[in-house]
């Protein structure tokens, strides 16, 4: 692996960059791996990362049906944070962004973190009582949180209207000041490439098409590229993750359902935090490229078709509309759907299955892009060892025969 | 957008109806006897198929009446309408059910 830096970059300059060579391999499958990854996206990439450098685990392979990154995470809002009630949930997070932190000097990879802040907007007495007990909790687990009233409000986002004359006006926000945007594909990229130097095939278009068992233990793979002996399998496939799970025979509690996004036509720097209403329904901040990125609740229907339903994109802008009157005139560029799935207590199932072997990581549901290090270096854990790492343990799949549900539905951006 | 036939009202904008989700799952008909594996499955176990699903719309800003669907979740097209407490029309089974 060639490392970048300055000196890389004005050595390919002279070059005309013409000299650089490809981030990863692009090698043919084996006939026989010891851990087989399915999925390419950022948790799938992270899990064989953290497997290749933390475990010794033998030959890793991590197998994606399309390419690197294009499923949910080339396609979320890019926000991260750690600003969640529960202590299962605040420590798993928080772990997630603490490696952010340290992820671009880590993979030798920019992954344009910025920890911009972002503040989740209280509109009504009931949205100011839940907002202080959230901050305080979060604040128990020792991860910064604070509560602003409507003027601080406006001094973080001059361009938010903050006026009392309207049908849901700011009474106030919580503000994670470490919390902010990276880039999502950088981040996949980044994973990929250090997988790839330290030894992870991955191998792209590759499907799934069926899952070996003899014995309750998982054998192999059959894929569009052949069959792949392996003793070990990571199911990391978001949306898909049921398809696969009955290929084992195996039952999740998840839905599948489009969540759409837009960005606008870009404009000067108006918007220097990631602002979140969870009553008015929106989220948006503002791209290195001037784009507004707006995102809101998922459309009601299962679906595997990344498109949604118009009516959820006219409710989002009457919404952003609601918070910032100012950007009225503003185009919308694009917009597009990601396939999200959908866990009854909003929090993921990230463990061990009842097949001996197969291992699964799922039900990230609408928020999964913030927690791709942490998500992947729990899984990588539990993987090598056969057992959970503390971090994931209450995030079972048994937690739903036991009644142990982690009920995060109010953590989410909007309510889904 | 979805363009839904309400067995009642006919075609409408999807915005006037609530997805209820999968349609057919059937209370344990003898609760006390359901260990806590057969109770995950009744509340939280989905289909989820890619394919064929049945499910449940309620037409909630028109006439507010319950009905079942059955539609593809990856080309959208609705295969078939049918009123609560009817058989699945017969075309085969329904991917994943």
């Amino acid at each position: 692996m060639t490392r970048y830096s300055i000196f890389s970059l004005a050595r390919n300059a002279l070059g005309y960059h013409r000299g650089w060579p490809r981030a990863w391999r692009s090698p043919e499958p084996a006939p026989t791996y010891d851990v087989v990854i399915v999925g390419g996206g950022g948790h799938g990439l992270a899990t064989a990362y953290y497997l290749a450098k933390e475990h010794d685990v033998g030959r890793v392979a991590v197998l994606e049906k399309g390419w690197l990154g294009g499923g949910n995470t080339g396609r979320n809002t890019t926000i991260i944070r750690s600003n969640y009630l529960w202590d299962e949930s605040a420590h798993f997070y928080e772990k997630a962004l603490q490696l952010y932190e340290g992820l671009s000097r880590e993979l030798n990879f920019n992954i344009m973190l910025s920890q911009r802040g972002v503040l989740n907007l209280a509109h009504n007495e009931h949205d100011l009582k839940e907002m202080s007990r959230r901050v305080r909790a979060i604040r128990l687990n020792g991860i910064d949180s604070e509560i602003l009233d409507p003027a601080g409000v406006k001094t973080e986002v001059p361009v938010i209207n903050i006026s009392g004359d309207v049908r849901y006006p700011i009474l106030g926000a919580s503000l994670q000041r470490r919390g902010g945007v990276a880039r999502h594909d950088a981040v996949a990229w980044g994973f990929a490439r250090a997988a790839d130097a330290r030894g992870v095939d991955i191998v792209q278009n590759c499907e799934v098409t069926g899952i070996e068992i003899a014995n309750g233990r998982v054998r192999g793979l059959q894929t569009s590229r052949g069959t792949i002996a392996t003793r070990k399998v990571g199911l990391v496939a978001a949306g898909h993750s049921s398809v696969l799970a009955a290929m084992a025979g195996l039952r999740l509690p998840i839905e599948s359902h489009p969540l759409q996004a837009m960005v606008s036509e870009p404009i000067k720097p108006v918007l220097n935090s990631v602002v979140m209403s969870n009553t008015v329904h929106v989220y948006v901040s503002q791209s290195d490229k001037g784009e507004l990125v707006i995102g809101a609740g998922i459309d009601g229907f299962n679906s595997y078709a990344q498109r949604g339903s118009f009516q959820v994109v006219e409710n989002q802008m009457g919404a952003l509309l609601e918070l910032f009157p100012i950007f009225s005139r503003l185009r919308m560029l694009r917009q597009w759907g990601g396939i999200v799935d959908v866990c009854p207590d909003a929090s993921p199932i990230v463990g061990k299955t009842p097949v001996d072997g197969l291992y699964i990581n799922c039900g990230w549901g609408t928020g999964g892009f913030k927690a791709t290090p942490g998500s992947g270096w729990a899984f990588a854990h539990t993987i090598a060892q056969n057992e959970p790492h503390e971090l994931n343990a209450p995030f079972t799949l048994e937690r739903f025969s036991t009644g142990a549900l982690i009920d995060e539905h109010g953590a989410a951006a909007v309510a889904h | 957008m979805l363009l839904i036939p309400c067995p009642w009202c006919g075609h409408r904008d999807e915005s006037e109806f609530t997805c209820g989700g999968e349609a057919h799952i059937q209370r344990p008909a003898d609760p006390a006897a359901l260990d806590d594996a057969d109770w995950a499955d009744y509340v939280f176990m989905r289909t989820n198929p890619k394919g064929r699903h049945r499910e449940r719309w309620c037409h909630s800003h028109g006439c507010g009446r319950w009905f079942n669907v059955e539609r593809h979740t990856l080309t959208h097209d609705i295969v078939a309408v049918y009123r609560m407490g009817e058989t699945p029309p017969d075309h085969g089974e329904a991917d994943g059910t």
